[in-house]
Protein backbone atom coordinates (compact mmCIF):
# COMPACT_ATOMS: atom_id res chain seq x y z
CA UNK A 1 0.00 0.00 0.00
CA UNK A 2 1.61 3.64 -1.07
CA UNK A 3 2.00 6.27 1.26
CA UNK A 4 -0.98 9.19 0.62
CA UNK A 5 2.50 11.40 0.14
CA UNK A 6 4.05 9.37 -2.51
CA UNK A 7 0.53 9.07 -4.08
CA UNK A 8 -0.17 13.21 -3.64
CA UNK A 9 3.10 13.98 -5.20
CA UNK A 10 2.31 11.67 -8.28
CA UNK A 11 -0.63 13.10 -8.79
CA UNK A 12 0.64 16.68 -8.79
CA UNK A 13 3.44 15.52 -10.99
CA UNK A 14 1.16 13.79 -13.12
CA UNK A 15 -1.77 16.55 -13.21
CA UNK A 16 1.13 19.37 -14.27
CA UNK A 17 2.31 17.04 -17.07
CA UNK A 18 -1.72 16.83 -18.07
CA UNK A 19 -1.49 20.33 -18.65
CA UNK A 20 1.84 20.19 -20.02
CA UNK A 21 0.80 17.33 -22.94
CA UNK A 22 -2.95 18.80 -23.78
CA UNK A 23 -3.59 22.66 -23.08
CA UNK A 24 -3.53 24.93 -25.87
CA UNK A 25 -2.89 28.22 -23.61
CA UNK A 26 0.43 29.10 -22.45
CA UNK A 27 -0.05 30.17 -19.70
CA UNK A 28 -2.07 26.90 -18.34
CA UNK A 29 0.87 25.01 -19.69
CA UNK A 30 3.00 27.52 -17.33
CA UNK A 31 0.50 26.85 -14.28
CA UNK A 32 0.97 23.03 -15.24
CA UNK A 33 4.91 23.28 -14.91
CA UNK A 34 4.56 25.13 -11.89
CA UNK A 35 2.05 22.33 -10.45
CA UNK A 36 4.55 19.49 -11.74
CA UNK A 37 7.54 21.27 -10.06
CA UNK A 38 5.50 21.60 -6.56
CA UNK A 39 5.05 17.22 -6.88
CA UNK A 40 8.52 17.20 -6.98
CA UNK A 41 9.18 19.01 -4.27
CA UNK A 42 5.88 17.21 -1.91
CA UNK A 43 8.08 13.89 -3.23
CA UNK A 44 11.42 15.00 -2.45
CA UNK A 45 10.23 16.32 1.13
CA UNK A 46 8.27 13.23 1.80
CA UNK A 47 11.17 10.55 0.98
CA UNK A 48 13.09 12.43 4.02
CA UNK A 49 10.33 11.97 6.42
CA UNK A 50 10.74 9.61 9.53
CA UNK A 51 7.47 8.98 11.49
CA UNK A 52 7.26 10.54 14.85
CA UNK A 53 10.10 12.79 14.63
CA UNK A 54 10.30 16.36 14.28
CA UNK A 55 11.98 19.28 12.45
CA UNK A 56 15.70 19.10 12.18
CA UNK A 57 16.64 21.88 14.53
CA UNK A 58 18.48 20.91 17.43
CA UNK A 59 17.03 22.79 20.58
CA UNK A 60 17.59 21.25 24.19
CA UNK A 61 14.27 19.04 23.91
CA UNK A 62 15.29 17.63 20.40
CA UNK A 63 18.48 15.57 19.76
CA UNK A 64 19.96 14.21 16.82
CA UNK A 65 17.49 11.29 17.02
CA UNK A 66 14.66 13.22 17.25
CA UNK A 67 14.39 14.84 13.91
CA UNK A 68 13.73 14.12 10.43
CA UNK A 69 16.38 13.78 7.30
CA UNK A 70 17.49 17.57 6.96
CA UNK A 71 19.27 16.69 3.09
CA UNK A 72 15.97 16.82 1.52
CA UNK A 73 14.92 19.89 2.52
CA UNK A 74 18.32 21.59 1.76
CA UNK A 75 17.68 20.30 -1.73
CA UNK A 76 14.25 21.39 -1.83
CA UNK A 77 15.09 24.64 -0.70
CA UNK A 78 17.10 25.15 -3.59
CA UNK A 79 14.95 23.63 -5.89
CA UNK A 80 11.77 26.37 -4.63
CA UNK A 81 14.01 29.14 -5.79
CA UNK A 82 15.42 27.43 -9.24
CA UNK A 83 11.04 27.06 -9.48
CA UNK A 84 10.85 30.42 -8.84
CA UNK A 85 13.78 31.74 -10.90
CA UNK A 86 12.71 29.52 -14.33
CA UNK A 87 9.19 30.34 -13.95
CA UNK A 88 10.19 34.40 -13.71
CA UNK A 89 11.93 33.62 -16.90
CA UNK A 90 9.13 31.71 -18.90
CA UNK A 91 6.84 34.75 -18.03
CA UNK A 92 8.50 37.11 -19.44
CA UNK A 93 8.91 35.24 -22.39
CA UNK A 94 5.04 34.35 -22.47
CA UNK A 95 4.58 38.19 -22.07
CA UNK A 96 7.06 39.10 -25.29
CA UNK A 97 5.08 36.65 -27.22
CA UNK A 98 1.62 37.70 -26.49
CA UNK A 99 3.14 41.08 -27.42
CA UNK A 100 4.56 39.45 -30.88
CA UNK A 101 1.72 37.31 -31.65
CA UNK A 102 -1.64 38.52 -29.95
CA UNK A 103 -2.38 35.13 -29.39
CA UNK A 104 -1.14 32.57 -26.28
CA UNK A 105 -2.34 29.57 -28.30
CA UNK A 106 0.66 27.56 -29.00
CA UNK A 107 -1.16 26.28 -32.11
CA UNK A 108 -1.65 29.91 -33.39
CA UNK A 109 1.82 30.69 -32.85
CA UNK A 110 2.94 29.57 -35.84
CA UNK A 111 6.57 30.20 -36.26
CA UNK A 112 9.15 32.61 -34.54
CA UNK A 113 9.61 35.39 -36.45
CA UNK A 114 13.19 37.77 -35.89
CA UNK B 1 -11.21 13.67 -26.96
CA UNK B 2 -9.33 10.99 -28.53
CA UNK B 3 -5.46 12.93 -27.45
CA UNK B 4 -7.05 13.54 -23.87
CA UNK B 5 -8.21 10.23 -23.45
CA UNK B 6 -4.52 8.96 -24.80
CA UNK B 7 -2.79 11.50 -22.38
CA UNK B 8 -4.86 10.41 -19.50
CA UNK B 9 -3.99 6.46 -20.67
CA UNK B 10 -0.18 7.56 -21.07
CA UNK B 11 0.22 9.41 -17.39
CA UNK B 12 -1.47 6.52 -15.61
CA UNK B 13 1.01 4.12 -17.14
CA UNK B 14 3.47 6.60 -15.93
CA UNK B 15 1.89 7.03 -12.44
CA UNK B 16 1.68 3.00 -12.00
CA UNK B 17 5.16 3.13 -13.23
CA UNK B 18 6.53 5.82 -10.37
CA UNK B 19 4.36 3.77 -8.04
CA UNK B 20 6.05 0.78 -7.97
CA UNK B 21 9.49 2.45 -7.99
CA UNK B 22 8.46 4.41 -4.73
CA UNK B 23 6.84 0.82 -3.64
CA UNK B 24 10.05 -0.07 -2.32
CA UNK B 25 10.98 3.17 -0.70
CA UNK B 26 8.70 2.76 2.70
CA UNK B 27 7.42 5.74 4.32
CA UNK B 28 8.20 7.37 7.83
CA UNK B 29 11.41 5.34 7.90
CA UNK B 30 14.90 5.97 8.91
CA UNK B 31 17.29 5.95 5.85
CA UNK B 32 19.51 8.80 6.58
CA UNK B 33 23.63 7.82 5.54
CA UNK B 34 24.91 11.08 5.43
CA UNK B 35 22.08 12.85 7.38
CA UNK B 36 22.80 10.86 10.33
CA UNK B 37 26.27 12.90 10.34
CA UNK B 38 25.49 15.99 9.70
CA UNK B 39 22.97 15.70 12.82
CA UNK B 40 25.58 14.90 14.98
CA UNK B 41 27.88 17.11 14.15
CA UNK B 42 26.02 20.07 12.82
CA UNK B 43 26.78 22.27 16.37
CA UNK B 44 30.33 21.52 17.01
CA UNK B 45 31.60 21.72 13.49
CA UNK B 46 29.21 24.95 12.23
CA UNK B 47 28.06 26.36 15.27
CA UNK B 48 24.67 26.55 13.64
CA UNK B 49 21.16 25.25 15.50
CA UNK B 50 19.18 25.06 11.74
CA UNK B 51 20.70 22.12 10.33
CA UNK B 52 18.65 22.55 7.07
CA UNK B 53 20.61 26.57 6.89
CA UNK B 54 23.81 24.76 7.97
CA UNK B 55 23.93 21.95 5.19
CA UNK B 56 22.51 24.97 2.72
CA UNK B 57 25.25 26.96 3.53
CA UNK B 58 28.09 25.18 4.94
CA UNK B 59 28.12 21.91 4.20
CA UNK B 60 26.96 21.88 0.64
CA UNK B 61 27.71 26.08 0.16
CA UNK B 62 28.68 25.49 -3.46
CA UNK B 63 25.09 24.40 -4.28
CA UNK B 64 23.81 27.79 -2.71
CA UNK B 65 26.12 29.82 -4.47
CA UNK B 66 25.00 28.02 -8.01
CA UNK B 67 21.17 28.80 -6.58
CA UNK B 68 21.90 32.01 -6.10
CA UNK B 69 23.79 32.48 -9.52
CA UNK B 70 20.64 30.91 -10.91
CA UNK B 71 18.52 33.52 -9.70
CA UNK B 72 20.75 36.22 -10.66
CA UNK B 73 20.83 34.97 -14.06
CA UNK B 74 16.88 34.78 -13.74
CA UNK B 75 16.86 38.36 -12.99
CA UNK B 76 19.07 39.65 -15.57
CA UNK B 77 17.38 37.29 -17.92
CA UNK B 78 13.88 39.03 -17.41
CA UNK B 79 15.50 42.67 -17.23
CA UNK B 80 17.36 41.71 -20.91
CA UNK B 81 14.05 40.42 -22.32
CA UNK B 82 11.58 43.48 -21.20
CA UNK B 83 13.83 45.98 -22.03
CA UNK B 84 12.63 48.99 -23.39
CA UNK B 85 14.04 52.48 -23.87
CA UNK B 86 10.87 54.16 -22.30
CA UNK B 87 9.53 52.47 -19.71
CA UNK B 88 6.51 53.50 -16.96
CA UNK B 89 3.77 51.86 -15.11
CA UNK B 90 0.88 50.81 -16.41
CA UNK B 91 -1.47 50.73 -14.10
CA UNK B 92 -4.26 53.26 -13.95
CA UNK B 93 -6.76 52.72 -10.73
CA UNK B 94 -5.21 53.88 -7.84
CA UNK B 95 -5.61 51.70 -4.77
CA UNK B 96 -8.52 52.15 -2.02
CA UNK B 97 -8.29 54.26 0.93
CA UNK B 98 -7.88 51.30 2.86
CA UNK B 99 -5.59 49.50 0.55
CA UNK B 100 -3.11 52.39 0.21
CA UNK B 101 -3.44 53.13 4.25
CA UNK B 102 -2.73 49.53 5.37
CA UNK B 103 0.11 49.39 3.03
CA UNK B 104 1.85 52.34 3.98
CA UNK B 105 1.00 50.50 7.62
CA UNK B 106 2.39 47.33 6.75
CA UNK B 107 5.34 47.43 4.61
CA UNK B 108 7.56 48.57 7.64
CA UNK B 109 6.36 45.57 9.06
CA UNK B 110 7.00 43.33 6.67
CA UNK B 111 10.90 44.53 5.96
CA UNK B 112 11.22 44.03 9.45
CA UNK B 113 10.05 40.54 9.68
CA UNK B 114 11.88 40.13 6.33
CA UNK B 115 14.89 40.73 7.90
CA UNK B 116 14.26 38.82 10.88
CA UNK B 117 13.73 35.50 9.53
CA UNK B 118 17.28 35.89 7.31
CA UNK B 119 19.21 37.34 10.45
CA UNK B 120 18.11 34.46 12.56
CA UNK B 121 18.64 31.67 9.60
CA UNK B 122 21.05 29.34 11.67
CA UNK B 123 18.45 29.12 14.72
CA UNK B 124 14.60 29.56 13.57
CA UNK B 125 13.48 28.41 10.24
CA UNK B 126 13.66 30.19 7.14
CA UNK B 127 16.66 31.61 6.23
CA UNK B 128 17.99 33.91 2.91
CA UNK B 129 15.65 33.02 0.67
CA UNK B 130 12.52 33.01 2.62
CA UNK B 131 13.88 35.95 4.57
CA UNK B 132 14.41 37.91 0.92
CA UNK B 133 11.20 36.48 -0.74
CA UNK B 134 9.56 38.39 2.33
CA UNK B 135 11.14 41.53 1.48
CA UNK B 136 10.39 41.73 -1.99
CA UNK B 137 6.59 40.93 -0.72
CA UNK B 138 6.62 44.66 0.62
CA UNK B 139 8.00 46.10 -2.48
CA UNK B 140 4.86 43.91 -4.14
CA UNK B 141 2.30 45.57 -1.70
CA UNK B 142 4.04 48.91 -2.60
CA UNK B 143 3.62 48.36 -6.40
CA UNK B 144 0.10 46.88 -6.07
CA UNK B 145 -1.42 49.99 -4.27
CA UNK B 146 0.20 52.86 -5.43
CA UNK B 147 0.28 53.68 -8.86
CA UNK B 148 2.80 55.82 -9.44
CA UNK B 149 5.73 53.84 -7.10
CA UNK B 150 8.91 52.33 -8.37
CA UNK B 151 12.08 50.93 -6.75
CA UNK B 152 14.96 53.19 -6.40
CA UNK B 153 16.68 51.35 -9.51
CA UNK B 154 20.32 52.82 -9.14
CA UNK B 155 20.80 51.83 -5.52
CA UNK B 156 18.64 48.41 -5.49
CA UNK B 157 21.17 47.43 -9.00
CA UNK B 158 24.31 48.55 -6.87
CA UNK B 159 22.81 46.97 -3.46
CA UNK B 160 22.38 43.72 -5.43
CA UNK B 161 25.55 43.63 -7.37
CA UNK B 162 27.92 44.14 -3.63
CA UNK B 163 25.85 41.74 -1.47
CA UNK B 164 26.32 38.57 -4.60
CA UNK B 165 30.34 40.07 -4.66
CA UNK B 166 30.58 40.27 -0.44
CA UNK B 167 29.24 36.49 -0.79
CA UNK B 168 32.23 35.60 -2.93
CA UNK B 169 34.32 37.61 -1.07
CA UNK B 170 33.46 35.31 2.17
CA UNK B 171 34.29 32.42 0.39
CA UNK B 172 37.45 33.50 -0.85
CA UNK B 173 38.49 34.74 2.35
CA UNK B 174 38.33 31.38 3.62
CA UNK B 175 39.78 30.15 0.30
CA UNK B 176 42.93 32.10 1.88
CA UNK B 177 42.54 31.26 5.35
CA UNK B 178 41.46 27.58 5.30
CA UNK B 179 42.69 26.17 2.13
CA UNK B 180 39.52 25.76 0.18
CA UNK B 181 36.62 27.68 -0.87
CA UNK B 182 33.83 28.64 1.60
CA UNK B 183 35.52 27.88 4.45
CA UNK B 184 33.72 28.55 7.16
CA UNK B 185 36.37 30.76 8.77
CA UNK B 186 34.98 33.01 11.85
CA UNK B 187 33.78 29.21 13.36
CA UNK B 188 36.61 27.18 12.39
CA UNK B 189 39.83 29.56 12.61
CA UNK B 190 38.38 32.50 15.31
CA UNK B 191 36.10 30.10 17.27
CA UNK B 192 34.06 32.94 17.69
CA UNK B 193 30.89 32.45 19.72
CA UNK B 194 31.80 28.75 20.65
CA UNK B 195 29.82 29.26 24.31
CA UNK B 196 26.81 31.08 22.35
CA UNK B 197 25.70 28.43 20.44
CA UNK B 198 21.59 28.76 20.41
CA UNK B 199 22.22 32.49 20.85
CA UNK B 200 22.14 34.87 17.92
CA UNK B 201 26.37 35.44 18.06
CA UNK B 202 27.16 32.38 17.08
CA UNK B 203 26.81 30.03 13.40
CA UNK B 204 30.28 30.79 12.27
CA UNK B 205 29.52 32.77 8.82
CA UNK B 206 26.07 31.48 8.36
CA UNK B 207 24.46 34.60 9.79
CA UNK B 208 26.90 36.74 7.39
CA UNK B 209 26.15 34.89 4.14
CA UNK B 210 22.19 35.11 5.19
CA UNK B 211 22.09 38.47 5.92
CA UNK B 212 23.83 38.78 2.19
CA UNK B 213 21.64 36.22 0.64
CA UNK B 214 18.32 37.72 1.92
CA UNK B 215 19.48 41.30 0.70
CA UNK B 216 20.54 40.08 -2.92
CA UNK B 217 17.13 37.62 -3.23
CA UNK B 218 15.06 40.67 -1.54
CA UNK B 219 16.78 43.33 -4.62
CA UNK B 220 16.51 40.71 -7.37
CA UNK B 221 12.91 39.75 -7.10
CA UNK B 222 11.98 43.06 -5.92
CA UNK B 223 13.37 43.49 -9.44
CA UNK B 224 11.95 41.27 -11.64
CA UNK B 225 8.46 42.72 -9.87
CA UNK B 226 9.37 45.79 -11.50
CA UNK B 227 10.44 44.67 -14.72
CA UNK B 228 7.09 42.78 -15.01
CA UNK B 229 4.68 45.51 -14.11
CA UNK B 230 5.99 48.06 -16.63
CA UNK B 231 4.67 49.15 -20.12
CA UNK B 232 6.25 51.16 -22.88
CA UNK B 233 5.25 54.26 -23.90
CA UNK B 234 4.96 55.82 -27.34
CA UNK B 235 6.02 59.20 -27.64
Amino acid sequence: MISVYYFGAISLILIGLYAVLVKKNLLKILIGLSIMETGVNLLLISIGYVSGRSAPILSEGIGPNQAVDPIPQALVLTAIVIGVATTAMALSVAMLIYEKYGTLNIEEIRRLRG
Amino acid sequence: MLKRSLAILTLLIIGYWLAQGLAGVPFGQDRMLVGHYYLEHVKEQTGAVNAVTAIVVNYRGFDTLGEVTVLFIASTGVAALLWRKKKKRSAKTEGSVVLTTGTRLLVPFVILFGSYIFIHGHLTPGGGFPGGATIATGFLLLYMAFTTYEIPHRGFEKTEGIAGMSYVLVGLIGLGIGGYFLFDWIWQTWQLGTDNIGRLFSGGFIPIIYILIGIKVGTELSGIIDNMVKEEVSE
